[in-house]
């Protein structure tokens, strides 16, 4: 794996369980970074489906964030929006390595988002 | 990265090795005499036992001994000898030339010679490095003071049964099974222990947060102080150590602290070496790293990107180990872990992927009486992932299902229930089951209540869940049955059930006021005790409930109760109104409506500050700033902090705003000083947490000018002195107060004020407003309670006051100061280059 491919975003007890950091993009959209209380880490576009809320500001439970501003539910894994809502925001492949947080580059960048 | 070999003259040393000529065998040299290189050895003898001439270095004085039993050892529960694996007979039975208490510090791979710290160089024909892994010391300082240890080998158990021996207080950095382990062996020995985890759950990778819960609650009813969230900052002491402080401030005395925060893999020999390490040392199928003549195994090797830390997966890589170098190649294709362990004597299972995600399910049994939870996660009809706590009789089937990938869809029903329930009799349908049972079968373990007299109850007329509960209290405790009675209900009534108030969200049978309720009879203080005790069918609850059951832990142990952030919707968390463009708006308290210049500036002087593009008179006549970014929130704290001015919590489930009109001081016909009061109300009441938000508002005479009659809570001036009025509402949906009372003093207002709230505060259901609560209970109940009940009045007065005094910190104050800078400062910042 070529060092080159990955971001390294830094130590990841920078979250602490349950609660999410921003990673602004010069130049491309911000990204929400998640760590859930049961320790499982994703990041997302900082930017929900419905009216682009801010997903970093929601309540994480289990797998999900809800959107702060009209509570849809998004699931972190996928970004697929839950339940009876429809939409989807890109997810930024995420790896952690020795401790600390890896972003996909080119997903971060915008050129490619899973 | 290391890629060049780093070729050395071939080692003098070969004339020191004591090879009999006669010996033209491979020699297989294994450096590491712990549990892999010996099952490797020990594979590879029952393999072909002739085929290899074999020797071990190991670091330690010991022959082979069983790591993971150093914990009953500590304990007191077991000797030395009891745990030993190989003894030296065994050694010298298989002709293996053992070499301990001399590690090797060098390999030669040009050479194919290793050397020993002695000095001693051995040459081989295959290299086996077993090597393990190091305790991870976390870099804080005083972390090489005497009596700051690790707990991996038998030198460590030996100073800690020294210090034991002396008595006082351990301190045991890191709460997952290592640390738990040594906490629980020092507190056996009759010392005082305290655990540090800076994670909120202990051994938050084997369990969620509910079984963490019931860990930590079984260990501190044996005498353990468990800090979790917490972080150290330092351990200090003179000449040793003396005691542990956190960064919370926290000071923890300490003769002995041991660290056990993780292992690392040891990778050192072979990055010198040369060979290719990642997090571990890389292998393929067979063991072999990338130079085919050295092999590793067990924790120091990184398989396909995983670096294993458990016994299981060690052995499995030994079998495909033995099986390459006997050239029967099987190949080791990683391994899926189970942990079932006794922490401290308390039984605790889990295996697979329990964080939840897409498309998975969770089914979930809680016990509380008997302190079970159980947790199997499915998808896709096959399970993925389970947490037992208290009972784990049925781990192993589970890990055997898990593994096999098996479909479940067809036993799901009954699959929490466990193997003897699950697949026997047949009885695939729980209708079915519940129909079966007998007349005294037992339905309600709490209450004692058998299907007979459930069913009777139904056919004497309790046609819902909550009337069953209320005429043969079945279900009604713990609730663990009420899938049990509504089945029943079903199976007597078929459509006829009707259905009962609504649940306070998917995750419960029960109601919000169930709920709260049992918060207060059972005395629960915290939402994982709840989640747990009341049986939710979530690991975490959801968005829902988890803001209510804060709300209801928060009112109901005032003081006493720790707030949960993660439990608060964003403009509580953030002490400001998110906007639709994720910005913030930002109100400062105007205490009654009343302002001066020097506020008037702080706050002309943020706008212009940080460019804030609008500044608006709200209804309740404050004035709110909007287009805050949340970096900057603080800063803009700061500066209103600086003019006197604190949190108007417009963003809260809380006291919003007490609006006022001039009133007697200064209008023709204000009959009482309308103003005055409602700054005393305002002083009062703000900072108080509430079901919702609320409103109140003074006016200094009919004419109403304050629109008191529109608010939560309602004063109207007149001659003779003040009417309350409550219950109103702007909104949606709008509605005129109900007239509580009329009162003759100013403190009278304020202390029926304050009953009141604290009556919504301790009735209300999350989220219900004043106005349908109203609506929903009467406003003679209102009277009665606050008007008529003088006694009662004065109770709730006293515990408003008391609620509030722990409520009215600013907490803008707080984080301008710097609490929490996470939720406002940015992980990191990606700038592109255009080189990427």
């Amino acid at each position: 794996m070529m060092i080159g491919d990955w971001l390294d975003i830094g130590p990841v007890d920078q979250i602490t369980p349950g609660n999410a950091r921003t990673l602004p993009v010069q130049g491309g959209e911000e990204i929400a970074i998640f760590r859930t209380k049961a320790g499982t880490l994703h990041a997302l576009v900082n930017r929900c489906p419905h009216k682009h809320g801010p997903l970093s500001q929601g309540i994480v439970h289990g797998g999900i964030v809800t959107c702060p501003l009209h509570n849809w539910n998004i699931s972190l894994t996928t970004g697929q929006a839950l339940g009876e809502d429809q939409g989807c925001v890109p997810v930024i492949p995420l790896k952690v390595d020795a401790g600390r947080i890896f972003l996909l580059r080119e997903a971060v960048l915008g050129k490619r988002a899973a | 990265m290391e890629f060049h070999d780093t070729v050395r003259p071939a080692a003098d040393g070969e004339d020191e090795m004591t090879v009999p000529a006669s010996d033209a065998r491979m020699h297989l040299v294994v450096v590491g005499n712990g549990m892999a290189g010996c099952r490797a050895v020990e594979e590879l003898l029952a393999r072909d036992a002739g085929r290899y001439r074999v020797t071990i270095f190991g670091a330690e004085p010991y022959v082979n001994y069983n790591r993971i039993m150093l914990s009953p050892v500590l304990a007191g529960e077991k000797s030395f000898d009891d745990i030993v694996i190989n003894n030296r007979d065994w050694y010298a039975d298989n002709g293996i030339e053992l070499i301990t208490g001399d590690p090797v510090s060098a390999i030669d791979r040009a050479a194919r010679t290793v050397t020993s710290q002695s000095g001693r160089t051995v040459g081989y024909d295959k290299l086996l490095i077993a090597t393990g892994s190091d305790p991870f010391i976390i870099p804080v300082p005083g972390k090489e003071l005497p009596g700051v240890i690790s707990f991996r080998d038998m030198k460590d158990v030996d100073t800690m049964l020294e210090a034991a021996g002396r008595g006082g207080d351990a301190v045991v950095i890191g709460g997952g099974l290592l640390g738990l382990e040594a906490a629980h062996g020092l507190t056996l020995r009759g010392m005082k222990v305290t655990v540090i985890h800076l994670m909120d759950t202990l051994m938050e990778r084997q369990l969620d947060e509910a079984a963490g819960w019931l860990l930590k609650t079984a260990l501190e009813a044996r005498g353990q102080t468990i800090l979790t969230g917490a972080n150290t900052a330092e351990i200090y002491g003179e000449d040793k150590v003396e005691g542990v402080r956190l960064k919370d401030g926290r000071d923890i005395p300490a003769s002995l602290v041991v660290m056990a925060v993780g292992i690392r893999p040891a990778t050192a020999l072979a990055r010198e070496a040369g060979l290719d390490v990642n997090r571990g040392i890389k292998v393929d199928d067979h063991m072999v790293t990338s130079d085919p003549n050295v092999l590793a195994v067990g924790e120091c090797v990184e398989h396909d990107g995983n670096v294993y830390g458990l016994v299981a997966p060690l052995w499995d890589m030994c079998r495909s180990l033995a099986d390459g170098l006997t050239e029967q190649h099987s190949g080791y294709r990683g391994s899926v872990t189970s942990t079932k362990l006794k922490v401290a004597g308390l039984d605790v299972f889990s295996a697979g992927d329990f964080s939840g995600g897409e498309g998975c399910e969770d089914i979930v049994l809680r016990d509380a009486s008997r302190g079970i939870y159980k947790r199997v996660i499915v998808k896709d009809d096959r399970i993925v992932g389970a947490v037992l706590y208290g009972d784990t009789v049925d781990g192993g089937w589970y890990f055997d299902l898990l593994r096999r990938e098996e479909n479940v869809a067809g036993i799901r029903d009954l699959l929490i229930f466990g193997q003897a329930f699950a697949s026997g009799g047949g009885a695939v349908d729980p209708k079915a089951a519940v129909a079966a049972l007998s007349d005294d079968a037992e339905i309600c373990g709490c209450n004692g209540v058998s299907k007979g007299q459930v069913v009777s109850c139904i056919a004497k007329g309790a046609h819902s869940l909550d009337a069953v509960r209320s005429t043969c209290k079945a279900s009604a405790s713990c609730g663990s049955c009420t899938g049990l009675v509504e089945t029943l209900l079903s199976l007597t009534l078929g459509d006829d059930v009707e259905s009962g108030p609504r649940t306070m969200c998917k995750c419960t049978s029960f109601t919000h006021d169930d709920v709260r309720r049992e918060i207060v009879a059972q005395g629960m203080k915290s939402i994982p005790e709840v989640l747990q005790r009341m049986n939710w069918s979530t690991p975490e609850g959801c968005s829902a409930c988890r803001p209510a059951l804060n709300y209801y832990l928060l009112c109901a142990w005032p003081g006493e109760y720790q707030d949960d952030q993660q439990s608060r919707f964003v403009n509580e968390r953030m002490h400001a109104n998110i906007q639709k463009d994720g910005t913030y708006s930002v109100v400062p308290r105007m205490w009654g409506g009343l302002t001066n210049p020097r506020e008037l500036r702080a706050i002309a002087d943020v706008v212009e500050k940080y460019n804030a593009p609008m500044v608006k008179v709200t209804g309740g006549q404050r004035l709110d700033i909007f287009g805050i970014r949340k970096e900057d929130l603080p800063a803009v704290w700061a500066d209103l902090n600086a003019a006197g001015m604190v949190s108007g919590h417009a963003y809260g489930k809380s006291l919003r705003t007490v609006k006022t009109c001039v009133g007697s001081e200064w209008c023709r016909f204000g009959t009482q000083d309308s103003t005055g009061l409602g700054v005393k109300i305002e002083r009062m009441t703000w900072g108080s947490w509430m079901p919702h938000k609320f409103k109140i508002a003074a006016s200094g005479c009919p004419r109403n000018c304050a629109e008191a009659t529109i608010k939560d809570f309602g004063v109207v001036c007149v001659d003779s002195g003040y009417e309350l009025h409550v219950g109103g509402n702007g909104g949606i949906k709008v509605r005129a107060t109900d007239l509580l009372c009329k009162v003759s003093t100013e403190q009278e207002a304020l202390d029926y004020c304050a009953a009141f709230i604290q009556l919504y505060r301790e009735e209300a259901r999350y989220l219900e407003r004043t106005a349908p609560w109203i609506e929903r209970v009467g406003v003679d109940y209102i009277k009665q309670r606050i008007v008529d009940d003088g006694i009662g009045r004065e109770a709730l007065r006293a515990r408003f006051l008391f609620s509030q005094s722990f409520s009215q910190d600013d907490p803008w104050a707080e984080r301008a100061a710097g609490a929490h800078a996470e939720l406002h400062q940015h992980i990191a910042e990606v700038r592109p280059m255009e080189i990427a």
